[in-house]
């Protein structure tokens, strides 16, 4: 098999999985763009001038306020039906019926003054979205790309925002996920934990404490208070729960006193943020989620007309230019939502014509600030249809001039009541459409696709489990499978594109690589169905604990607590495999001597008495290194009893100087015990000898880069305390440092690609023995090639033999190449080192011991592995990677990004790596600072998948070390030089056969890609099962975007490492070639 | 009380049982081994037979564990004020682990399974008492540690923790010590594929197992929400490690049944 066939297989496998994950983000990943524009309140959204004087008076923006004060109260999860009016008499026969007495009870005796509604809130129905629907009347989506990730609070427009800059005073009391969302904005608050689910009463109580005296007092203009006890009481008990009334007619009794209370310049506003499910939960779609109460009451009379017998619906966005015209404020500037027109009577004024122009004022303001923001969000982002825009566009410019021509003929005095409600329906048409477009782009899930999208990531991940058998049969065409894969592919996509411009829908790219995606797999796995009818049968991978194993790491990621807790899960898991692996080598007798003979035949016995004390030890130190990766971790926010690790933080936040000292030796340790130990290896492989330049910058180059990076920390940990004379050089280094590291790795790569073969030959006096060269001449093709190199190889093993054993000089030498045998290990091993520095960089510095544990542990966990499968078998047979290695590989590489210090939150994301190296800030461009703090975060999957291909090497690298240490205890005893021994081939075994060598490597990529594959699907189903799921949008969905992300990073990063082993295969041939042709002169 | 001697194993595989009739009524006043009066005394049996014979004892002797476990967790409510399993789970982990470890001890005296060694001095049976006492500490300790190296906490609950050895290693290690006696070589051999060599060293390797894998198991609904008060440390894993041992002792017998064509055992 070609070595190019191999890579473009494993990169068109990875295609299929991003078509896959891209079409299912498509679906579920809901995105827009916040815009960070803000309304002014001397600058109107739209030509024009206003009706009325509103302009001169005090607190005036847009309108003149119709209240001056409002009070907001806001009772999470209150479903529409706890607030519907239930008739006396028959008590009502569920606990959450007819409770809530006060609101009728206002509604039937002023029913000028009430109102109730049914507020329709926007899915996703969580707590923190709907207060930022609530209080920007936008529609916010799970991923608001805005220009801060790393807090919640809100960067857009909103009413809170809106009263502060025309000073006024906002009280709040309640949900403490305001103060994550409003910082700083409130002129007096009381925040209480929203956290603990099953507390009913901490939250509520608090409030009612501080509510009634606030109310009193007039240092406020708006009061929020955001009571919690009901949404609580739904999540532990549920709706039908006694509970629940008890709840509820606290909450009644509250009103009541509160609207006692409540001045006439006073409006109140009851509201639900969204309701619940007959299990009380929320965050979806459904009915009972979304539709929420909203009642409003004026102690002096609000509505003209009665009101309706079933309340009207009004979208939650509504609420947000409603209160802002009210209070006199300017919309916020991303609104959507229209206004309420019932509370626009004329003030004071009964007449029809007065209130018909108020209210079509408001809707004009209305309109123009909605046609204002959708212009500008058009500009900035283009997921919005531009048709549907400029359907809006024209029908918003016909409305708009008609109110121009409404009010010219105001001044000669002629209106008629019936123009006037034209055009109030000609803007509500407007506001609607324009808010349904919005709703269409930002607030829906697409099913079809989540489902297309689920589906081509498991039928991937079959393909992937079915080619990784087939690899090692060798007639297999995988090229003319792949070229018909990719053929299909190009005119699935191209059919696709044509019928999609012909449909007259804009081209998506995620729908094209889907389509395409989805035809190359289809052609693909039709050609194998006709070709290979027996291989499609038997696919489950592996030996039943990896099955076990794989379940249950799936399964795991269906559950939110697992999820949190997937810190503690990895390692757990990784240790039972490890116990596992050992246990079962006992089992097989292959671990301990001492173990009765009879069941022993005698040459596994002596494997077992060399394997066995080293495979336990090797398992303590590996059981060793888990549990000290866990002392890194940093805690996710839903385990408040947790305490992260302390030193996850940087040393510059350390007070005292001793301590500081100390741990600031203790990373320059690490960085030595790093470069040692990578230069330990290689000596010990003979890589180290070689004058060849990667090898010069091992020796020289890593000291160097190790140098720099603590330089770097020196200063980066101590700026504050440079003297001031010293304070410009010492920021430059700052800046400069990191980057003179990271060219430096970029220049050791360089040299590693341009010369990988790291082995030293020697050419000795004179050539007793030669190589048997079946041809004349120069080798002409590959089969020549494969035929003579193990030969040369064993002649040199044979002369380096020779020499160690007879003390040297002796017998003539022809050659001798160290390092040969662990030539294609030792060029993974050094691009791992120089990739560690600059991630190492990234981290914080306490990290670099878990950097060193990382090292550490993979380094036992091959040696186990390699002890535990054994070294591979003397034919140059077909070689494979078992299935329970690439699963602890992948599970390390799992456990490696918590003990990093990661989490798959946002929030935790570490983002001063963005500014290593660049202190002063990036400037607009996203790329750099992305890159970086991605590097950051994705470090252990980078690593893991660039050292991939090690787990193939390994069993060979051992198999050197064996037979040294065996060589040793003969050589002292009987006579080597007669006796025949077959000489450990090492890495050479590999290139003893290519097309194995290839397969070999195409088996294991596809085997890892299947196993991280599997991961994002469960993930993916998890999102899309649990997606009414209270931590949803909290958990599962963070966790997909991190799950995504990360195999990205880890399936390039195997490409990576998969092409270096191909690379340094090639040159070992040149190398061959060279050395051949040096020979035959 | 019926004894199982396998010394004389030249004849195809048939066996001796001697059976010596005082320390019966022991067992007898459990009611539980009935059946054993109804057997042949003195008498050379089929190998079939005597491994149905052998099942069956082995049989009766799990049962006899498993109604002592249960019992464990409501007779001390009699003497003890406030006993509950899970709200003073550490007495009833000292408790059950000493019943456990005493009818462990009583019941391989009486119903030797492996005979003992020739040599019987008193010295010799101390000296084997002692040494078994400090074997189970350190596979006390070996517990304690590989539980910490598995993520338990190093220094809070350490009681906790090594009470969780403690029974772990009476489910486990204790038996060995009846069965096997202080000999970490015919341990190592009875875990190994085909190391068993009479149908007391495969439940012994069923038991072990599953208690092992009940701890296993047990961990599992640690890190979920649900606030349940076996939910603590080291609740849920000590209670899988307890049902663990418990089905492999109903597992044992009913497999080793089953399995009887299949089990040939080589002599040592």
């Amino acid at each position: 098999m070609l070595k190019a066939l191999v890579l473009l297989f494993l990169a068109w496998v990875c295609f299929l999985f991003y078509a896959g994950i891209g079409l299912f983000t498509s679906g579920f990943l809901l995105t827009r763009l916040e815009l960070t524009n803000h309304s002014s309140c001397q600058e109107l959204p739209g030509k024009g001038t206003l009706v009325g004087s509103g302009r001169g008076e005090p607190g005036a923006c847009w309108t003149v306020p119709r209240f001056s004060r409002a009070v907001i109260v806001l009772i999470d999860a209150l479903r529409f039906d706890f607030v519907h009016p239930w008739p006396a008499g028959p008590p009502a026969p569920q606990p959450f019926l007819g409770r809530l007495s006060f609101i009728q009870h206002l509604l039937e005796a002023q029913p000028q003054h009430a109102r109730l509604y049914r507020f329709l809130a926007d899915p996703p129905t969580t707590t923190m979205q709907r207060l930022k629907a609530l209080t920007t009347g936008s529609l916010p989506t799970f991923v608001d790309a805005g220009s801060n990730f790393a807090s919640y609070a809100i960067q857009e427009d909103n009413l809170i925002a809106q009263l502060n800059n025309t000073g006024r005073r906002v009280v709040f009391m309640g949900d403490d996920t305001w103060e994550g969302l409003f910082p700083g904005a409130f002129s007096q608050a009381f925040f209480f934990p929203s956290f603990n689910v099953k507390d009913l009463h901490t939250v509520d109580n608090g409030i009612l404490e501080h509510l009634y005296p606030t109310m009193d007092r007039d240092d406020w203009d708006l009061l929020i208070a955001h009571f919690l006890g009901v949404d609580h009481c739904g999540h532990k008990h549920g709706p039908h729960h006694p509970e629940m009334a008890k709840k509820l007619n606290q909450m009644d009794q509250m009103l009541q006193t509160l609207v006692e209370q409540l001045e006439n310049d006073t409006l109140l506003v009851v509201a639900g943020d969204h309701g619940m499910t007959e299990t009380g939960d929320h965050g979806g779609d459904s009915k009972p989620e979304v539709m929420a109460a909203l009642f409003l009451y004026s102690p002096l009379p609000l509505f003209p007309g009665a009101s309706l017998k079933d309340p009207e619906v009004v979208p939650q966005v509504n609420l947000v230019p409603t209160l802002a015209l009210l209070l006199g404020l300017p919309i916020p500037f991303g609104n959507i939502g229209e206004v309420m027109v019932d509370l626009f009577s004329g003030e004071g004024d009964t007449q029809p014509l007065a209130t018909a122009l108020a209210q079509a004022s408001a809707y004009h303001l209305n309109a123009q600030q909605v046609s204002r923001f959708l212009h500008a969000y058009s500009l900035a982002a283009q997921d919005l249809p531009p048709e549907e825009l400029q359907h809006l566009q024209n029908l918003f410019s016909s409305a708009s001039s008609e109110y121009e021509q409404l009010l010219d003929q105001l001044k000669t005095g002629e209106v008629r009541e019936a123009d006037i409600q034209a055009l109030i329906s000609q803007l509500r048409l407007f506001l609607r459409g324009a808010r349904t477009a919005c709703t269409e782009t930002w607030a829906r899930f697409r099913p079809a696709r989540m489902i297309g999208g689920t589906i081509l990531l498991a039928s991937t991940c079959l393909l992937c489990l079915i080619t990784s058998r087939l690899t090692s049969s060798p007639d297999f065409p995988f090229h003319c499978l792949l070229l018909r894969a990719v053929v299909w592919g190009l005119a699935g996509a191209v059919l696709l594109a044509g019928g999609l411009m012909a449909a007259g829908i804009g081209l998506e790219p995620s729908l094209l690589c889907a389509g395409s995606a989805a035809t190359s797999l289809i052609a693909f796995l039709w050609a194998l169905k006709s070709r290979e009818s027996s291989s499609m049968t038997v696919f489950l991978p592996g030996p039943l604990p990896i099955l076990v194993l794989l379940f249950l790491r799936s399964a795991a990621l269906f559950s939110d607590s697992f999820v949190v807790a997937e810190a503690w899960a990895a390692p757990f898991l990784l240790r039972s495999l490890s116990l596992f692996l050992v246990a079962q080598l006992h089992w097989e007798g292959r671990l301990l001597v001492g173990v009765s003979t009879a069941c022993l035949s005698s040459p596994t016995a002596s494997l077992a008495r060399r394997e066995g004390p080293r495979a336990l030890g090797l398992l303590v130190g590996l059981l060793l290194c888990v549990r000290l990766s866990i002392l890194f971790h940093r805690c996710p926010e839903e385990t408040p009893v947790c305490q992260s690790s302390p030193w996850l933080a940087p040393l510059a936040t350390m007070a005292g100087g001793q301590a500081k000292n100390l741990w600031y030796g203790a990373c320059l340790g690490t960085l030595g015990v790093l470069v040692l130990a990578v230069r330990f290896w290689l000596r010990r492989c003979g890589n180290l000898n070689s004058p060849a330049p990667p090898v010069l910058f091992v020796r020289w180059g890593l000291p160097l880069m190790a140098l720099g990076t603590a330089a770097h920390w020196a200063l980066a940990s101590g700026t504050d305390e440079a003297p001031p004379r010293l304070q410009a050089l010492v920021s430059g280094a700052v800046v400069g440092l990191p980057r003179a590291v990271l060219a430096l790795a970029a220049i050791g790569l360089g040299l590693l690609l341009w010369q990988p073969v790291t082995v030293l030959v020697k050419t000795g006096a004179s050539s007793s023995n030669h190589i048997i060269v079946p041809f004349v001449g120069p080798p002409a093709s590959q089969a020549d090639l494969d035929y003579v190199v193990p030969q040369i190889y064993r002649r040199m093993q044979e002369a380096l033999r020779g020499k160690l054993a007879r003390g040297g000089g002796q017998t003539p030498l022809a050659l001798a190449a160290y390092g040969l045998g662990s030539v294609y290990s030792a060029a993974v091993v050094t691009a791992l080192a120089l990739l560690a520095f600059p991630l190492l960089l990234l981290h914080t510095e306490r990290i670099s011991l878990a950097f060193l544990i990382l090292f550490l542990q993979s380094f036992l966990l091959l040696q186990l592995l390699a002890t535990a499968v054994g070294t591979p078998a003397g034919s140059p047979g077909p070689f494979s990677v078992p299935w329970l290695a690439i699963s602890a590989w992948a599970l390390t590489a799992t456990q490696t990004f918590y003990s990093t210090g990661h989490q798959p939150v946002f929030p935790a994301i570490h983002w001063n790596a963005a500014f290593v190296g660049f202190t002063e800030g990036h400037g607009s461009s996203p790329v750099l600072p992305a890159l970086l703090v991605g590097a950051n975060t994705f470090a252990s999957h980078l690593l893991f998948s660039v050292g991939c291909p090690l787990l193939l090497l390994w069993p060979f690298v051992c198999e050197g070390q064996g037979s040294t240490k065996r060589k040793k205890t003969l050589a002292s005893g009987t006579e080597v030089g007669g006796e025949k021994e077959e000489e450990p081939l090492m890495e050479m075994r590999l290139r003893d056969s290519p097309h194995h060598f290839n397969a070999a490597l195409l088996q294991l990529g596809l085997k890892y890609l299947f196993i991280l594959g599997v991961q994002v699907l469960a993930c993916v189903l998890a999102a899309s099962i649990l997606r009414r799921h209270l931590m949803v949008w909290k958990v599962f969905a963070p966790k997909f975007i991190f799950e995504a992300v990360g195999f990205v990073v880890s399936s390039l990063g195997l490409l990576l490492g998969v092409a270096l082993v191909m690379w340094v295969d090639r040159a070992v041939g040149s190398w061959f070639k060279q050395l051949i042709l040096s020979q035959e002169r | 009380m019926k004894i199982l001697r396998p010394k004389d194993v030249k004849t195809k595989g048939m066996r001796q049982i001697n059976v010596r009739g005082g320390s019966q009524r022991v067992l007898a006043l459990c009611l539980l081994f009935v059946h054993f009066e109804s057997l042949p005394y003195g008498e050379r049996l089929q190998g079939s037979t005597m491994k149905d014979a052998d099942i069956k004892r082995l049989f009766y002797v799990h049962i006899f564990c498993i109604v002592s476990i249960i019992l464990t967790t409501f007779i001390p409510s009699f003497f003890l004020e406030d006993f509950s399993v899970l709200e003073t789970h550490l007495t009833w982990l000292c408790i059950c682990s000493m019943c456990v470890a005493i009818i462990n001890v009583v019941l391989y005296l009486q119903v030797k399974p492996n005979p003992s060694s020739k040599r019987s001095s008193i010295f010799h049976k101390i000296s084997r008492l002692l040494k078994s006492c400090v074997y189970f500490f350190i596979s006390c300790l070996l517990f304690h540690a590989i539980i910490v190296l598995y993520g338990a906490p190093l220094i809070e609950l350490m009681l906790e923790t090594f009470l969780f050895a403690v029974i772990l290693s009476t489910f486990t290690t204790l038996p060995c010590l009846c069965l096997l006696g202080p000999n970490i070589k015919a341990w190592l051999r009875v875990f190994t594929r085909n190391g068993a060599t009479s149908i007391w060293d495969n439940s012994l390797q069923i038991t072990t197992m599953s208690s092992v894998i009940g701890a296993w198991l047990g961990a599992f609904p640690i890190p979920l929400d649900w606030e349940r008060p076996w939910q603590v440390w080291p609740i849920s894993c000590t209670l899988g490690a307890t049902f663990g041992y418990m089905a492999g002792l109903l597992i044992s017998p009913v497999w080793i049944y089953r399995n009887r064509k299949q089990l040939t055992y080589k002599s040592r």
